[in-house]
């Protein structure tokens, strides 16, 4: 039997938060934390957790498996195990409505100051803007991000300053335009940019690239925006 | 001059050089007094007190203590921006960390004038 | 009980994914107060999975590409039961929706000319079938669904939609008029009940895959849309008609792109044979997909499936080379090896016809409004209330849909949606206010949930509801089998409607939304087995034992399905074209 040790607070109820221990039988299985969480909640309905696709894409699942910040439904036990022992909590950094379910409010906040869409405003053609293969390729590794939040709630920066601190996931979709052939509001999104916290609280911690359950790396793109910032600062 | 100086250490883009240039000087400095003592391993307060007696070593320092200064006004403002905010510690927290600022800033002064005095013993 | 808080905008549009962001933007767009409900964050919604791409005639791949082409490819995988008025506008319109999400800034994967690059999909031809396979779905890598839908996201952002995000809508208030004037629906952080009015309530809901036990479909597909339109009374169309998809990886049911075969992959059974070599000589591999799920089933059924349990074929696309595999297809090479432990570079993916995509659903005209069918047999459009994307069936993919199309479907719809409702309010809507009697009919379900003392678990229920509808109304099916699967569905409903709710609480109860889901899944089950039952015949998706042959003296027609009296009925397939004369049914190979 693997011992599961799930994080529970439910607002109406509870005073404090407090850890609940599960006895769960995997039959032998390697299984995803997911259908751990799924089984359990047939045993206890009041057991609150987001999810969606089940096959990481919609970014739903992110939760703390086993001090690590991942995706219920793509990591197996064999991963998050530790022990026999599986510890479930909720993302870190964010307050926590119920159980598992942070509030993303300020995680969401960040994404929207960046400006989080296409500025081009020379009349647009007939048929598609034209992109070289080599400048789409300059996409690849921005525009996969899923908005889970895995990242940022990893970041201590993000800890201490969520409301000025962009974060690693918006400074990554941030990117994503400024790399973007298309966009032409560069010198826009750069000012909006160039402030001490926006992008220049980024310390190179690296602890998003280690937990994005997409294999992005946000750092190298904050490495981007930065030289950027210089750039055009001198 | 603070007006220049606040809006010069307040941008992102010059904080981030500010601290790179400031730790290439500080490096510097280190690597040549350590040389300097692995050099002369006998070393005798006459040769030291020619060294510093020497008009480029005394701006090299006065610059290097400079760079420190700069440095630990942007670091320890980082630090204190990062901790001593109101989501952490309520809303006293702009006031303490205005006062901690003030104070950091004054004594990182008091060390860059007991510097001068040193280097010039005026 | 009190009065509900009460919100009013112009339009509403319930569900958050890529129809009803679409409609949602054009809305914003030209400044009408739009709210949308939605029960997920819109990125978490379905339309993210979407992978191989977007099926359109921009003349990329090929430059003498002709939507018309493609309008007559909708039509044969329609099996001839989609309407062709509705076809016709979706294939003529579409570019220009492809041309527009491109200027929002879709990533689209390029051509080496820096146009979109496309790719072949099944079921496509050039010159009306005789000019061999085209290459007509614009893809995105294979995250197509995640670029179009974080797109469209953006897009309402930058024009200032309000999002109404984790809200839940429970029922349809209708007015004295039997207008539809908006929903009762909850917050799900505070579970408060709040009654959203609105002059035009759009339904934009996505599929019910989740009624079957093995779907592609995510958690949250659960009918939403379907079932409170038939609680509403409203009737749905061609609900029997569900697409297995064939490639769904074996036991994880995720979604392994038609588009693996359209860059060269192809099925093998144990013995190492290309088997559709048998079943289509022409297209192959490239069949329409309910050809391809039958033959598959047929070779399992044989005994030529893999595995120790022969119960499944294998996807070959080792022979693709890993620079092609992770130019072309990077997320088929994460979800293979994370699900079916295989690497696709090295070995096959294991993979078995999986639920995927409703055909059926509320039945609407090309402006998305809403029918029902009145005495004498006629259309009538429901005042107020509209649908889009998966939840509507405008039809344009009758009894089979082509992979690609949905996506198109729902930009082109959603966004016809809008241009509908925004002309509308531009001339001014009036619709009588609801009252509280009203409002508190569209509580009903609610309130018995809520005050459930005994009964079964919602989890429960609905494993065995997906087992019937799995068991009974497969890839294959026979009037006696369903006749048994229906019994056994009436005899779950009771137990359904008896479902109990022990956790009481407000905040971000789901529990309480499993209980809700259920019984949108059970109103769209049942609706599905009566549909399936009745059509007598076999045709595109349907594939009956007992009637094996598609019948087109009585069954050319959409089938009803009526909720008042759980019987269906028949209305005509549109077969007008505004450009040509229309495509006369024909038999159906590939």
């Amino acid at each position: 039997m693997l011992n599961v040790s799930i994080y529970r607070y439910n607002p109406e109820v509870d005073d404090e938060p407090y850890m609940q221990d599960f006895q769960f039988d995997t039959e032998g299985k390697d299984i995803m934390v997911l259908d751990v969480l799924e089984k359990l909640k047939i045993q206890d309905p009041s057991l609150v957790f987001r999810r969606s696709c089940r096959e990481g894409v919609c970014g739903s699942d992110g939760v703390n498996i086993s001090g690590k910040n991942g995706l219920a439904c793509i990591t197996p036990l064999s991963e998050a195990v530790k022990g026999n022992k599986l510890v479930i909590r909720p993302l870190p950094g964010l307050p926590v409505i119920r159980d598992l379910v942070i509030d993303m409010g300020q995680f969401y906040a960040q994404y929207e100051k960046i400006q989080p869409y296409m500025i081009n405003n020379s009349p647009a053609p007939a048929i598609e803007r034209l992109q070289s293969p080599e400048e789409r390729a300059k996409l690849d590794g921005l525009y996969e991000c899923i908005l889970c939040a895995c990242c940022s709630t990893a970041c201590p920066s993000f800890w201490w300053n969520p409301e000025k601190f962009i974060g690693p996931s918006g400074l990554l979709q941030a990117y994503r335009f400024l790399a973007d052939s298309r966009d032409t509001a560069t010198e826009e999104r750069l000012a909006n940019l160039d402030d001490p916290f926006s992008v220049f609280r980024c310390h190179g911690i690296m602890n998003c690239v280690q937990v994005c359950p997409k294999g992005l790396n946000p750092t190298k793109a904050i490495g981007h925006i930065r030289n950027m910032l210089i750039r055009s600062a001198t | 001059m603070m007006a220049f100086f606040a809006r010069f250490t307040l941008t992102g883009p010059s904080n981030w050089i500010i601290q790179r240039i400031t730790a290439i000087v500080m490096a510097a400095y280190l690597f040549f007094i350590v040389g300097f003592l692995v050099i002369n391993p006998a070393l005798t307060y006459d040769q030291w007190s020619a060294l510093n007696g020497l008009l480029s070593m005394r701006i090299f320092t006065l610059v290097t203590i400079a760079a420190v200064a700069f440095h630990a006004w942007i670091g320890m403002r980082c630090v204190l921006t990062d901790y001593i905010t109101v989501r952490l510690i309520g809303p006293k927290a702009n006031g303490v960390r205005n006062v901690l600022q003030l104070g950091l800033g004054f004594i990182i002064l008091l060390y860059l004038m007991w510097t001068i005095k040193i280097l010039w013993g005026l | 009980m009190g009065s509900l808080r009460k919100m009013s905008f112009d339009a509403v549009i319930v569900g958050g994914g890529g129809s009803g962001m679409r409609a949602a933007l054009q809305l914003a767009q030209s400044g009408y107060n739009t709210a949308v409900i939605t029960k997920v964050f819109p990125t978490r919604s379905h339309t993210v999975s979407a992978q191989g791409g977007i099926t359109c005639a921009i003349a990329s791949d090929d430059p003498n590409d002709q939507w018309q082409w493609h309008m007559y490819d909708t039509i044969k995988g329609s099996d001839y039961i989609g309407d062709q008025e509705a076809i016709e506008y979706m294939c003529q319109t579409g570019p220009e929706a492809i041309f527009e999400l491109e200027h929002m800034g879709l990533p689209f994967s390029r051509t080496e000319e820096g146009r979109i690059y496309q790719r072949p999909f099944g079921g496509q031809s050039k010159d009306y079938g005789a000019g061999g396979q085209a290459a007509r779905t614009c893809a995105a890598a294979d995250r197509t669904g995640h670029a179009l839908l974080h797109t469209l996201y953006q897009g309402n952002l930058k024009n200032k939609t309000v999002f109404l995000n984790e809200w839940f809508a429970v029922d349809i208030v209708k007015n004295a008029d039997g207008a539809v004037v908006g929903v009762v629906a909850i917050d799900i952080e505070t579970g408060e009940t709040v009654f959203v009015e609105s002059k035009a309530t759009v339904f934009a809901t996505g599929g019910a895959g989740r009624i079957y036990a093995s779907t592609t479909n995510a958690h949250i597909c659960t009918g939403d849309g379907v079932g409170m339109a038939l609680r509403a009374g409203f009737p749905v169309q061609d609900i029997e008609m569900w697409q297995f998809h064939p490639t769904g990886i074996h036991g994880a049911g995720t979604l392994v792109t038609e588009g693996c075969r359209g860059e060269g992959g192809y099925l093998i059974n144990k013995d190492g044979e290309r088997f559709m070599e048998r079943y289509a000589p022409n297209a192959k591999d490239l069949a329409g997909r309910d050809v391809v799920a039958r033959s598959m089933v047929l070779e399992i059924l044989e005994g030529r499936g893999c595995g120790p349990d022969g119960d499944h074929v294998y996807l070959k696309l080792d022979h693709l080379g890993e620079e092609m595999l992770n130019s072309k297809l990077p997320g088929i090479l994460e979800l293979s090896r994370t699900f079916a432990h295989a690497d696709p570079v090295k070995e096959p993916i294991p993979v078995v016809p999986t639920c995927h995509y409703m055909m059926g659903g509320i039945p609407t005209n090309v402006d998305g409004q809403a029918l029902t069918i009145d005495r004498e047999g006629k259309d009538k459009v429901i005042e107020g209330f509209y649908a889009c994307g998966e939840a509507a069936c405008v039809s344009v993919h009758g009894a089979n849909r082509l992979g690609g199309n949905s996506l198109l479907d729902l930009v082109v719809f959603g966004r016809a949606s809008g241009i509908f409702i925004e002309k509308q309010l531009s001339e001014g809507i009036t619709l009588k206010e609801a009252t509280e009697a009203d409002i508190q009919r569209a509580m009903v379900g609610l309130n018995r949930i809520n005050q459930s003392s005994d009964g079964e678990n919602a989890a429960v229920l609905r494993a065995e509801l997906q087992t019937i509808m799995q068991n009974y109304f497969g890839v294959f099916r026979r009037g006696d089998y369903m006749k048994q699967g229906i019994e056994k569905l009436d005899e779950l409903r009771l137990r359904v409607e008896n479902v109990y709710l022990d956790d009481k609480s407000n905040s971000f109860n789901t529990a309480r939304l499993e209980a809700l889901e259920l019984q949108n899944l059970f109103e769209t089950a049942y609706a599905t087995a009566i549909s399936a039952e009745g059509r007598t015949e076999s045709r595109g998706a349907h594939a009956r034992e007992d009637f094996q042959e598609r019948d087109d003296e009585n069954w050319l027609c959409h089938s009803i399905y009526f909720p008042g009296s759980k019987e269906i009925g028949k209305r005509p397939v549109n077969f007008t074209l505004k450009t040509r004369e229309p495509f006369e049914p024909k038999i159906r190979t590939y």
